[in-house]
């Protein structure tokens, strides 16, 4: 047996297998237990979604109670001086300013798209794809800061009042979100199969008819998942609509007043909260978690359907 | 002497048995050609003898491969020793994304043997033994990705045969390289037949016939003739070997 | 409707949209430095801050030690994670199922409620009080997930018959995984290692409350100090120094550029590295 490997001293071909033994079960050891610490690095993730699941909800659901929960999301009046809490205008300020920014974002964001996907020549694409990935990297306070520093006079100057207002938060958030709904929805028109195309001009159809009613329905869910992630963004934006939004703590009441979302109403009033405040504002955290996770759960719903 | 022994061998990925009820001998320093349609099961039985189907899920295997009278699915045997003793060549080439010197020390690397003298001289050795020493010498330190198909498989055979091993399983080595390529691949590999036991599963008739000493047929998962090549090809037992080899299916 | 028209009423408006959105990016980028570069003098890159020069070197200092900190500690659990999740883990894995679900959920979490978690988990239940070390712990939270899906995609498209040769070489799996799979999708890694960096740098909501914003260089990393980021919102917060602003804005700037370039850089070797492969 194993002519090949047996040397003039036939002992160093078994102590050699032996050692390979004992190597083998110190492997096999090793191996195990970074298996074992892999699945722990795994499990932490999971932990820490828990974690601050279960701390959100643990702080902040009590102070519902205690509020009322009724009167906590349909209370109209936040003035924690009078330890009066109610979240509905900062309900309403989210909802309505991320419409605002999906309405100058989406329409934008998915005609770029298009034309990056489609009808942009090859040098063009070199500039502008890195230029979108470059608007995705800025940081939100400088957006922040440009709205406060031009987009708000320039409100002033045309309606007059403070300028600070939803539609400067509206503006900068529409904005924010473009890079988001860009590149999502550029790579699901570029995966569409070039067969719809090709198949629609076959049928003598113009290149941008084919485009329009051939590629981009078919790329239709992949779209609206990017839109989806750009109301996720939004939602979840604090300091660029801080900065520009006004943040009185009052129903809105027009696209030039100011008002103040759910991510401003905890980082203006954290830093002094105590108390009942506190718990309002980690309720206030809870609602727009809530939020956020029905956006996670269409998302989700979404790509899982895509995938089938 | 035979240097595996397989007696019945079944083998199911979930419910599907790929294998049935297989048993054949494969004698030490020939060659060994499985050759049968496509999903006859004879590349599963190749990576059965090196333990690579473990690596598939819900994989069952039963019966007995003997390794040199030891069988390779007992509890205690160590699949890594046991892939260090039965090397594996792959349908594509697959070399590492590294350098063409560490594509070969790779492996006796994993085994422990260090020392820049040592490594120097089986990496040389092994690219010598592969006849791809005089193609590489001048670029051992460059990337193996830029290396041709046909010397990437070469490399991959220097590869295995870096650790010394005892048997060398080839999975369809050939199937995508050009036929210059291919020849080189038949030439050593019979050289190879010297010092080691090489079994070849292939879809290309005339390079069993060219190469190997004795050939298997597989059918859906059975074996359905094992015996010298010669005899296979002249004149085969089987009516359904027969249909195969003169090509009236497959 | 007539063909014509139609054509030409859907080429303006993808032309007219891209035109939009490049001239968006090109008014902020263009304003931000023609605001911004005239007031960065020496003074603004004193090692001392003090309201009078508003210098951002003590912010600079602090973000690279934010961004330093929390890699350290994301990296290495968002790595296992992924190693775990395409190397070790069933495809029919149920525990795999819910990680991967974890993970989006905690992608999709708005830094506002990290920095949230952050203050009352890290800064008071834990007593570490404003402190860069609770700022990098609640961005490590932040950025996991970021780390964990590009390695993880960046695993899986490293081609099996690589893993193959390994294992059968006689190599075991954490070889395998260490010699072949990571090194492999090392550019992958990379990327999401930049994109991290960007999300670290750009972040505020999530550190006013964990780290504070001290304007100077902490003793230790358990002291208070503000990144850059947080240095222009404060900017912002204390009314004052519009010109400073409009300067730490270009730095800002500056920044992301250059994790862009880098990011493309890498994008660019990621990519050859396929063409060799194919």
């Amino acid at each position: 047996m194993n002519k090949r490997r047996q040397t003039p001293d036939g002992t160093k071909g078994q102590s050699r297998r032996r050692d390979s033994g004992s190597r083998g079960r110190r492997a096999r050891i090793v191996e195990n237990a970074m298996r074992i610490l892999f699945l722990i690095a795994a499990l932490f993730a999971a932990a820490a979604v828990a974690l601050i699941c279960v701390f959100l909800f643990a702080n902040g659901v009590p102070a519902m109670r205690k509020i009322g929960l009724w009167s906590f999301l349909s209370g109209r009046l936040w003035a924690p001086e009078r330890d009066i809490y109610g979240v509905l205008p900062m309900i309403l300020g989210s909802v309505y300013v991320t419409a605002g920014a999906i309405l100058i974002g989406v329409p934008t964001g998915i005609l770029s798209a298009i034309f990056l996907a489609r009808f942009c020549p090859d040098r063009l694409h070199r500039i502008l794809r890195p230029a979108v990935d470059l608007l995705a990297g800025i940081p939100s306070v400088v957006y922040g800061f440009f709205g406060l520093t031009v987009i708000v006079p320039g409100i002033r100057a045309i309606f007059g009042g403070s300028g600070t207002s939803m539609l400067a938060a509206s503006i900068v958030l529409g904005i924010m979100i473009l890079p988001t709904i860009v590149g999502v929805s550029e790579s699901a028109i570029r995966a569409v199969p070039d067969s719809y195309y090709e198949g629609s001009l076959a049928l003598g159809a113009s290149h941008e008819r084919s485009v329009f009613r051939a590629v981009v329905p078919a790329a239709k869910s992949g779209i609206l998942s990017a839109v989806i992630l750009g109301i996720g963004r939004a939602v979840g934006e604090t300091m660029a609509v801080v900065m520009v939004a006004g943040n009185q703590t009052v129903m809105p009441s027009g696209i030039t007043k100011g008002l103040r979302t759910l991510t401003a109403n905890i980082v203006i009033e954290m830093g002094y909260a105590a108390d009942l405040h506190r718990e309002a504002l980690i309720a206030t955290g809870v609602v727009l978690f809530v939020f956020i996770l029905l956006i996670n759960f269409c998302f989700s719903l979404i790509t899982r359907r895509d995938r089938t | 002497m035979d240097k595996f022994v397989i007696e019945d061998a079944n083998l199911w990925y979930g419910s599907f048995q790929a294998l049935k009820s297989i048993s054949l001998n494969i004698p030490e320093r020939e060659i060994v050609a499985f050759i049968g349609p496509s999903g006859c099961g004879k590349s599963t039985l190749l990576k059965s003898l090196n333990r690579m189907n473990d690596l598939v899920e819900n994989v069952r295997i039963e019966g007995k491969f003997l390794l040199d009278g030891m069988n390779i699915y007992d509890k205690r045997a160590d699949s890594n020793l046991l892939r260090r003793r039965v090397g594996m060549v792959f349908q594509k080439p697959n070399p590492f994304p590294m350098s063409v010197y560490d594509n070969i020390a790779y492996g006796p690397r994993t085994h422990g043997v260090r020392g820049k003298a040592r490594l120097d001289d089986i990496v040389e050795k092994s690219l010598r033994d592969a006849g791809l020493w005089d193609e590489v010498s001048s670029r051992l330190k460059q990337s193996a990705l830029g290396l041709s198909g046909g010397q990437q498989q070469r490399l991959c055979i220097a590869r295995s045969l870096a650790v010394e091993p005892e048997v060398l399983l080839m999975d369809e080595p050939t199937s995508a390289l050009d036929p210059i390529s291919t020849g080189r691949i038949e030439e050593l590999a019979l050289s190879l037949k010297k010092c080691y036991t090489i079994v070849i599963v292939t879809h290309n008739m005339q390079q069993a016939a060219r190469i190997a000493d004795k050939t298997a047929f597989f059918l859906l998962g059975s074996m359905i003739e094992y015996g010298d090549t010669e005899k296979i090809f002249s004149n085969p037992s089987d009516r359904r070997t027969e249909d195969y080899i003169t090509g009236r299916f497959g | 409707m007539n063909r014509r028209a139609e054509s030409l009423l859907l080429r303006a408006a993808v032309w007219l949209a891209i035109g939009l959105t490049a001239g968006i990016l090109a008014w902020i980028v263009i304003y931000i430095l023609c605001k911004g570069v005239p007031h960065l003098t020496p003074s603004l890159f004193a090692w001392k801050y003090t309201s009078d020069n508003g210098s951002v070197t003590p912010a600079i200092v602090n973000t690279v030690t934010m961004t330093l900190l929390s890699l350290s500690l994301a990296l290495p659990v968002g790595i296992g994670a992924a190693v775990y999740l395409s190397e070790y883990a069933r495809h029919d894995s149920r525990t795999a199922a819910v990680l991967r679900t974890a993970a989006q959920t905690l992608s999709g979490i708005p830094s506002i409620l990290y920095g949230l978690f952050g203050y009352l988990v890290f800064v008071i239940t834990l007593g570490w009080s404003f402190s860069l070390f609770a700022g990098a712990v609640t961005l490590a939270l932040m950025i996991l997930p970021v780390i964990l899906r590009t390695t993880e995609e960046a695993l899986l498209s490293v081609p099996q018959s690589v893993r193959d040769a390994s294992f059968a070489l006689g190599a075991g799996k954490l070889r395998t995984v260490f010699r072949v799979a990571l090194p492999s999708a090392l550019p992958g890694i990379l990327s999401g290692v930049i994109l991290a960096t960007g999300r670290v740098v750009g972040e505020t909501a999530a550190l006013i409350y964990t780290a504070g914003t001290v304007a100077q260089i902490p003793k230790s990393i358990m002291g208070s100090g503000r990144t850059l980021a947080v240095h222009m919102y404060a900017l912002w917060k204390e009314g004052l120094a519009q010109d400073k602003a409009y300067a730490t804005a270009v730095v800002l700037l500056g920044v992301s550029l250059g994790l862009n370039l880098l990011s493309d850089a890498v994008a660019k070797k990621l990519g050859k590295g396929r063409e060799l492969r194919g």
